[in-house]
């Protein structure tokens, strides 16, 4: 048998080599066609850079640079319109359950033909303030409201920053730098119409309770003539503050003030004192009532949102008893329940 | 710019006019050459900034020192308000009420003042339910002050909460309620829908006990009381309660008078066309009438009840005064004119008027066939001045259903009146000599009025007494649509149609009687020339 092969093997030699070539060939587009753009060298790939030479910095897309035009065309804010009526009102319902008060302070604004653009100055303590502030929000500011964002924390990817505008139609600001570019951004969005949610504070209260107002509010509505809606947003520290992995659903409740509007010639410095202490007065309501905290506002005596002196576990000691005069020790206390007696 | 009120002479062209028909409408063909329908003008333009014209009106008062000045530390300060009859329909929130207290609540937390109480002046009418209070104050007073007992009704048969202020030289005692009479201050905080209301008549009937209250309202001062509306000297009824106040004056505690008023917009979007004139209606409003109408027609009575009393009108702000109360009621007077004054050439022989859902003693109830009485002879024929719109011995002819129908816990003694004493007489004197005595002194009523939500036992006799003037003023008396048995309890005449209480009315002034239509909802006072 291996004989008789033999001469058939030999006389297919050619026809191997000439598959063989068309192999080689084949293989050889296939590499020319995958083989990777650098390898080809410029201007297939980037130039090599001569010695002594720098390429200044490209100007970075994240953070505050962040572009979100895009986030209020139509289509994005009718993306918008599904997602926060939809998944986040049912989030926030079920977790923190917002009590909406003092709505009727604005009503004499909703009246007007032409409603005016309002900055919302709420206290922070949790990422779920601004779905809170969202649902809370009455129309027609809900469907046009942009949120300032820490531009450090929502805007350091593109993918959390497009979701962050998309959802929440979030604004980039610098928290450590005041960004020109940011206020005049700002100043155009309140200038057609956009109303703004700004946390004063800068950030998430670090340890529960509030911090001292930062004058961005202040500085925007002195600029804009904008009016500022101070609001107080309680118990959504203790459902996912700061720190929390994750959170423990609550009740919250957000009380509306008065708007404040700037005074002719008054300072951005007190002006911001002004919205801090109205917040200061609502927190105090929200926790007491109305007219308890009247009496202490005028005789400047409502507890301070940044909470006592002191540091320590007594100021730890003392939020827990804040706490529970609030919407977050509703959570913890029981239902009364009465005996029955056949 | 809003357009002044007129008076439209019906003629052949005119459309049929729009009436009220309980919780319904329906449109009426007047007859031509003789039939005049009285339009009420247009809603004037509300204040722009509503809480800073109610600051500067504390800060300026009239003929008084500035609020500020008349606060100190340590006293006592009451601040009363008008209760849930006004206005009506209830207005959006926030409540002119809402507005004025937290106004003033702002200043007497300045001055440090602790002993506040807040005090539903609402005299012999019923208590008002949380909601109504959360209404008219707002949750944010009602939380802070209704837990503490600082917040309240007033309660005229609580004798021992009741203090004689003095007497006037008619006799009359003045006596209210104790904590008013015992302040360093009373500010009262009012709504003047009608002409009628404010001045005097706010402390001296709001925070009044029955005692005080009697000496005004029966049958003899209100048959008297020749102009309700109009100018208070033709007014039995103010000329006492005016002397009431001079009582008051001299020898009750201060009092600050904050009187608000407002404009006639009273019905909410879907409902535009109830304050349009006829002729004005576009295709989207004669739709909505048609299928409002036609849909109301097939609609439970009390699902239609459970409607209208849900409306919250945008009736807005129009004025706010405050100060020495006469001084107040003065100027309030001028804008409630500004607003609802029309001139009217002349009276007329049969006199046409729509009755709605709601009269001031039946917010969110029912519509009782004695409140239809009152409405239409107590309210509606006393919307002018001068002189009354139809002449002596006319013809007054309404639309309702008039149901014998009635709310029993808001009106448990209107009931037994219309069985018990309407059976007996239609008199407002008869009534008062024999009934009387016996409905306020009732224990039960007095009851359900002190710790429920009913009307005193006697304001049946009250609500009667209110169209006493109307009852003798008037011919006679027809109710279209009405329930025939109920319409003769009443003493009146039913009728079918418009065409038919034409017909009946012909008996008493005749073939070519002229015709006024008082074209309501939106108010309306006429100026009979």
């Amino acid at each position: 048998m291996k004989l008789n092969n033999t001469p058939s093997k030999l006389s297919s030699v050619p026809q191997l080599r000439k598959v063989a070539k068309l192999g080689d060939a084949a293989g050889a587009a296939v590499q020319a066609v995958l083989k990777p753009a650098k390898a080809l060298g410029f201007p297939y790939r980037k130039p090599s850079v001569p010695k002594g030479q720098t390429v200044p910095e490209t100007p970075s897309k994240l953070g505050a640079d962040f572009e979100t035009d895009w986030a209020r065309k139509a289509p994005a804010k009718a993306v918008r319109a599904i997602v926060t009526n939809g998944p986040v009102r049912a989030v926030i319902k079920l977790l923190a359950n917002p009590e909406i008060n003092g709505l009727d302070r604005l009503a004499d604004l909703e009246r007007l033909d032409k409603t005016p653009a309002l900055i919302f100055a709420p206290n922070h303590h949790s990422h779920l303030d601004t779905g809170v502030m969202i649902v809370a929000v009455p129309e027609p500011w809900r469907s046009k409201l942009v949120v300032a964002a820490a531009a450090d924390y929502f805007f350091d990817t593109k993918v959390k920053g497009t979701l962050a505008a998309l959802t929440l139609n979030a604004f980039p600001i610098d928290r450590e730098v005041t960004g020109r570019k940011s206020s005049d951004e700002l100043r155009r969005l309140l200038d057609t119409g956009w109303s703004l949610v700004i946390y004063p504070e800068g950030g998430r209260s670090p340890d529960g309770w509030g911090q001292d107002f930062k004058g961005g509010a202040a500085y925007l509505a002195n600029r804009t003539g904008a009016p500022v809606v101070p609001v107080f947003i309680d118990g959504t520290g203790s459902i996912y503050g700061k720190g929390m992995k994750k959170p423990k659903p609550g009740k919250s409740k957000v009380v509306f003030g008065s708007p404040l509007y700037p005074i002719e010639g008054e300072s951005t410095r007190r002006f911001n004192a002004r919205i801090e202490a109205a917040v200061t007065a609502l927190g105090d309501e929200a926790l007491t009532d109305y007219w308890t905290s009247k009496q202490r506002a005028a005789a400047g005596t409502n507890p301070k949102l940044t909470g006592p002196e002191y540091n320590g576990w007594r100021r730890q000691w003392a939020l827990a008893e804040h706490r529970k005069l609030g919407k977050a020790g509703q959570r913890r206390r029981q239902k009364r329940r009465w005996p029955d007696l056949g | 710019m809003p357009r002044p009120g007129f008076v439209l002479e019906v003629d052949r062209s005119t459309p049929s006019i729009l009436f009220w028909r309980g919780e319904n409408f329906s449109l009426e063909k007047l007859p031509a050459g003789r039939s005049r329908v009285i339009y009420p003008p247009e809603p004037l333009d509300a204040i722009k900034d509503i809480d800073g014209a109610i600051r500067h009106a504390l800060l300026n008062p009239i003929d008084q020192d500035p609020l500020p000045a008349l606060l100190f530390p340590g006293m006592k300060l009451t601040i009363a308000f008008d209760d849930v009859s006004l206005p009506l329909p209830k207005m959006e929130r926030p409540d002119n009420r809402q507005r004025v207290i937290e106004a003033v609540l702002d200043l007497v937390a300045e001055a440090g003042v602790d002993d506040v109480h807040l005090i539903a002046a609402l005299g012999l009418h019923r208590r008002m339910h949380e909601y109504e209070l959360r209404h008219a104050l707002g949750d944010r007073i009602y939380d802070a002050f209704h837990s503490r007992g600082m917040l309240y009704q007033h309660d005229a048969e609580d004798h021992d909460n009741l203090a004689v202020i003095g007497t006037t030289d008619h006799g009359e005692v003045l006596e209210i309620n104790k904590r008013a009479a015992e302040s360093d201050l009373v500010i009262y905080v009012n709504i003047n829908s009608v002409s009628m209301d404010g001045g005097w008549k706010s402390i001296t009937t709001g925070l009044a006990s029955y005692r005080c209250l009697s000496f005004h309202h029966n049958p003899e001062t209100l048959e008297n009381t020749r102009s309700l509306m109009g100018h208070r000297h033709h007014s039995a009824l103010h000329t006492s309660v005016w002397r009431l106040g001079k009582v008051l004056k001299d020898h009750g505690p201060k009092i600050f008078q904050i009187e608000t008023t407002l404009n006639t917009d009273m019905f909410p979007k879907p409902f535009e066309f109830i304050n349009k004139r006829e002729w004005e209606w576009t295709a989207k409003d004669r739709a909505t009438f048609l299928g409002t109408t036609k849909a109301l027609n097939r609609t439970p009575i009390k699902l239609a009840r459970k409607i209208f009393h849900g409306m919250e009108g945008p009736h807005q702000m129009t004025s706010v005064q405050a100060g020495e109360t006469e001084a107040v009621h003065k100027l309030t007077l001028e804008h409630v004119y500004k607003q609802q004054l029309v001139e009217v050439q002349g009276q007329t022989d049969i006199l046409t008027m729509g009755i709605p859902f709601v009269s001031p003693y039946n917010p969110d109830g029912v519509m009782n066939p004695v409140l239809v009485m009152c409405m239409g002879l107590g309210y509606l024929f006393n919307m002018y001045r001068n002189k009354p719109l139809v002449r002596e011995g006319g013809v007054i002819i309404m639309t309702h259903p008039t149901y014998r129908d009635f709310n029993p816990v808001h009106h448990p003694s209107y009931i037994d009146f219309f069985e018990q004493v309407l059976t007996d007489t239609t008199s407002p004197a008869e009534m008062s000599r024999k009934w009387e005595k016996q409905y306020a002194e009732d224990e039960w009523y007095k009851h359900l009025y002190r710790t429920g939500n009913a009307y005193h036992g006697v304001h049946p006799f009250y609500a009667w007494y209110w169209g006493a003037h109307g009852l003798q003023h008037a011919g006679k008396v027809i109710i279209v649509g009405g329930d025939a048995p109920t319409v003769r309890r009443l003493g009146f005449t039913p009728a079918s149609t418009m065409d038919d209480a034409f017909e009946i009315a012909s008996d008493v002034v005749g073939r070519n009687a002229t015709i006024t239509h008082l074209h309501v909802p939106a108010l309306l006072v006429a100026d009979v020339q």
